[in-house]
């Protein structure tokens, strides 16, 4: 009876004192003509399940009434009946064939994208990190990374003590979404830069893996504007719970405005990139900027105080790398090691890496003292 | 005189040795069976608390209990053992007590390969276990290791691999005793065709395991040698592939859901002619069906990989083979409903396991029927509905179908029945506990929640409360069914006569035996009409 009583308690709790979010109980129609076609197919083989469940169950319900011994039943002996058992198998046979013919015209679809009317309008490179998202336009020259929003990042830690129903799409939430055109066919390139994640957006209808060393891709034309927000859905390590991804689809006009204004922060950037490239800092700006590039890069693996994970990614703190000489550290940022150190060049500018170097040699237990400038970086390429 | 009284003792003895001894050496079918189901009962026990940390972790949004990296391990290594810690020793379990007495055999062919592939086991669950405790904590990349993540691994990476080989090995061996008994062991007069279901359903799974074991073997040593040698199998950069691996890990991993499902058949085969006090509904496409199941389940592994960009052919192919699983599988429903119908039906506990086997495990296969459609699995795929689908396959399938076995042969194997109101409990709490865990996790994979994380959105905090709060009803009510087991053991409870079941004896030899059966059973080999 205690237990009874507890068991009410824990319901009568989950019933009432929740934040009560918006839940969905079906799969999203979706904003695309893929995403509408996937949900009538998954609608239509439900329905079929149903159907037959319905048929299946009613009858096993019957039985379960009517054929008990304590009704004084006397057991049939019947045990074949060759009509039955070969049209209990052509007919389930001829529903199958049912499900599969429309199935076969939605992948069609789906891997045709001539069926598309007019040539892509924009190739957008997806790459999965561990554990945020990068996002190349090809061609228009805008390339950047979309990690979990702030405040979702501060409330998921273990202990946090903040109600993720107070914060703003808790973990559905990032920095820079990705923001496409509306009524565009936008073409996707996938690959992975270290193990493999998997890009999804329910609006899409689609999911597709991004696999270290291969390109997948896949595409998309979204029919209205708003913000579609998914999950990275492939296992990629201890933080694949927060790499969530956020679409923004804008009318042409806003799109191409959000294109400008991107092209001027980028040139921006690349112009203090170019002057940071041979500018000279002092220690502690670099130790500064080192740090927060530390953070951001690289504590997820050599964690956070540099004490790594034994047998796994190895210690910053007292590390052999670290206390030898300064060029073979930076070139081991730079180049990447094996399949799990990423080279850095391709993501970090090169001032970020002189300060990350030069941090990594003055904290985390590490005081070797020395530091290295943007322009002494080993020579690129 | 003296010698022939001496020989005719030396006929006699055949009680077991005494003491632990009897356990470590013993190469008795029905002693090795009892240690291969008291195993798989601990590692479900074992494997049950971690679901149970899983489950306490997702009881609400946020994080409030452990690491993401913790709870990865405890998502790798909750499926491992109870796969193969859990369903596969407990089948194994089973056929090697009722084997070589359904089929009218004195024991297994080879006994003392017997008494190794089980002591195989506990050494390989205690390196599995132990991997918990080693630099970098157990392995955390799932069950099914996909590389280039799995690489990432600390220490416990060979030790996960080696007990992978370890627990494999057993396997096999089990696999070819269990081939050689039946083809060899069988009475005078026991045809092919006139095994019990459960021994027809175990050939097929023990040729499937004998097929699949060593291809899983070579794919984990190909991860020791890319990380360990130097080698690039799965590196792109070094000319290997990432996606090989799990075309590798599922030409192994879709027969082994087969592995797990097929014995589970043979039980409510039995268990369901038993108390509809009728044979068995078509006998001959029960077994065709087997069979063609254990083929199929060979060519239709990609169907775990809808979404790695595979041609449109091969979307295609995967997709219809995978179709064509519905067809014997329905075979399979249709005969266990027409077994029951206008039978005499009595519910006793055995019985509500094998209808809600019928029932339940009906559904996963409309869930796994709809996933097979590759265009709705790019959205179904890695989401908690295929968590949902492969629980009610695996839970209200397999383990409801060793429940069953459980309370069916319990008393033929302890003498005592099963205490009768303790079984009925035990069955009610955890069919509706089942459903309460499962059936919400349709609606979060529906609604766009991922699978294996650790933290979620605040709008799928409403359905994981409600499989949290099923999850502990579950867990906990399997005490009772602990506490039946050891009831029946300790000879508490009313005495089981030959037949246990009324009319059993009708639908196989062990009811002709005592209940319990002496110690070796069938020295003379029984009259098959």
């Amino acid at each position: 009876m205690k237990i009874f009583k507890l068991l009410l308690a824990v319901l009568g709790w989950v019933l009432s004192s929740r934040a009560r979010a918006d839940y969905t109980l079906n799969l999203t129609e979706g904003v695309t003509k893929l995403s509408h076609d996937v949900h009538d197919l998954h609608m239509l083989i439900l329905w079929i399940c149903v159907g037959i469940g319905i048929l299946v169950y009613s009858l096993l319900i019957y039985s379960i009434i009517h054929h008990r011994k304590s009704k004084g039943v006397v057991p049939a002996q019947f045990h074949e009946n060759t009509k039955l058992e070969i049209l209990w198998t052509v007919i389930p046979f001829l529903i199958l064939l049912s499900m599969a013919i429309p199935a076969t015209k939605v992948m069609i679809e789906i891997y045709n994208s001539d069926t598309m009317p007019g040539p892509t309008d924009l190739t957008v490179k997806v790459t999965g990190y561990q554990w945020k998202w990068r996002y190349e336009y090809l061609g228009e020259g805008i390339d950047f990374f979309s990690n979990l929003d702030a405040k979702s990042n501060e409330a998921r830690q273990l202990g946090a003590n903040i109600d993720p129903a107070k914060v703003d799409n808790y973990l559905l939430n990032v920095d820079n979404p990705l923001v496409i055109p509306v009524n565009k066919k936008i073409r996707f390139l996938f690959t992975g830069a270290d193990v493999i994640h998997s890009w999804w957006v329910p609006d899409f209808g689609w999911k597709k893996d991004t696999i270290p060393g291969f390109i997948t891709d896949g595409w998309v034309k979204v029919e209205k504007p708003g913000i579609y927000r998914g999950q990275c859905t492939e296992l990629c390590g201890r933080d694949h719970a927060f790499m969530p991804i956020v679409v923004i689809a804008k009318p042409e006009a806003e799109y191409q405005q959000w294109l400008a204004e991107q092209k001027s922060k980028g040139e921006a950037a690349t112009a203090q990139a170019k002057a940071e490239a041979v500018k000279t800092f002092t220690k502690d700006e670099l130790i500064a900027k080192g740090q927060e590039v530390y953070n951001a890069n690289c504590a997820s693996c050599h964690q956070p105080n540099g004490e790594g994970i034994p047998g796994a990614f190895p210690a910053i703190t007292n590390s052999p790398v670290v206390n030898g000489p300064i060029e073979e550290h930076a070139r081991l940022v730079l180049k990447g090691k094996g399949q799990l150190m990423p080279p850095f060049e391709a993501v970090l500018k090169p001032a970020e890496i002189a300060a990350v170097v030069t941090y990594q040699r003055n904290a985390l237990g590490n005081s070797k003292g020395d530091l290295i400038q943007p322009a002494e970086l080993p020579a690129q390429n | 005189m003296s010698a022939a009284a001496a020989t005719h003792d030396e006929h006699h003895d055949h009680g077991p040795a005494r003491g632990l001894m009897r356990w470590v050496f013993t190469t008795n079918h029905k002693d090795i069976g009892t240690l291969y189901l008291i195993t798989a009962l601990i590692m479900f026990m074992v494997g049950g608390a971690m679901a149970l940390v899983i489950r306490a972790e997702l009881f609400q949004p946020g994080l409030q209990l452990v690491d993401p990296m913790f709870f990865n391990s405890m998502a790798t290594l909750h499926a491992l053992i109870m796969i193969f810690g859990g369903v596969m020793p407990a089948f194994t379990g089973l056929a090697n007590w009722m084997i070589p007495i359904m089929i009218g055999a004195p024991d297994m062919a080879l006994p003392r390969l017997n008494n190794w592939s089980f002591w195989l086991l506990p050494f390989g669950f205690v390196l599995l276990a132990s991997t918990l405790f080693m630099e970098g904590g157990g392995p955390a990349a799932g069950w099914t290791m996909y590389p280039p993540l799995v690489l990432q691994t600390g220490a416990a990476l060979p030790f996960t691999i080696f007990s992978i080989h370890i627990l494999g090995i057993s396997s096999i061996l089990a696999s070819i005793n269990i081939i050689v008994t039946v083809f060899n062991m069988r009475a005078p007069g026991m045809s092919l065709m006139k095994l019990p279901l459960f021994v027809w359903t175990w050939i097929i799974t023990a040729f499937l395991m004998i097929a699949i074991m060593p291809v899983l073997a070579g794919t984990v040593t190909m991860l020791l040698t890319d990380k360990f040698f130097g080698t690039s199998f799965f590196n792109a950069a070094g000319g290997g592939d990432p996606v090989l691996y799990q075309h590798l890990f599922w030409f192994f991993g879709h027969p082994e859901v087969y592995v797990l499902i097929l014995p589970s058949f043979g039980v409510i085969s039995q268990v369901i002619p038993t108390f509809a006090r009728k044979p068995l509904f078509g006998y001959s496409s029960m077994v065709y069906a087997t069979a063609s199941i254990g083929f199929l389940s060979f060519i239709v592994w990609a169907h775990h990989q809808y979404t790695v960009g595979m041609p449109i052919e091969g979307e295609l192919f995967f997709t219809y083979a995978t179709m064509l699983i519905a067809v014997p599988t329905g075979v399979k429903v249709f005969n266990w409903v027409s077994t029951m119908w206008k039978g005499a039906m009595t519910f006793e506990t055995p019985m509500l396991f094998a209808i809600a086997f019928v029932v339940l495990f009906t559904m996963g296969g409309f869930t796994g029927l709809m996933m097979s459609i590759s265009p709705a699995d790019l959205q179904y795929h890695d989401t908690y509905f295929i968590v949902a689908h492969f629980h009610y396959v695996l839970v209200p399938g397999a383990v409801f179908a060793l429940f069953a076995a459980t309370y069916y042969w319990l008393p033929k194997w302890t003498g005592r029945m099963y205490d009768e109101r303790l079984g009925q409990l035990h069955f009610w709490l955890t069919a509706i506990s089942v459903n309460v865990t499962f059936f919400p996790q349709h609606f979060l994979g529906l609604a766009g929640m991922p699978r294996r994380i650790a933290d979620y959105a605040v709008q799928f905090a409403e359905f994981n409360a409600w499989s949290t709060v099923g999850a502990f009803v579950f867990g906990f009510a399997q005490l009772i069914f602990v506490y039946v087991i050891i009831k029946a053991i300790r000879g508490e409870g009313e005495k089981a006569n030959d037949e246990v079941w009324e009319g059993a004896r009708e639908h196989g030899l062990e009811w002709t035996l005592p209940s319990p059966p002496p110690y070796h059973t069938w020295e003379t080999a029984p009259e098959i009409h």
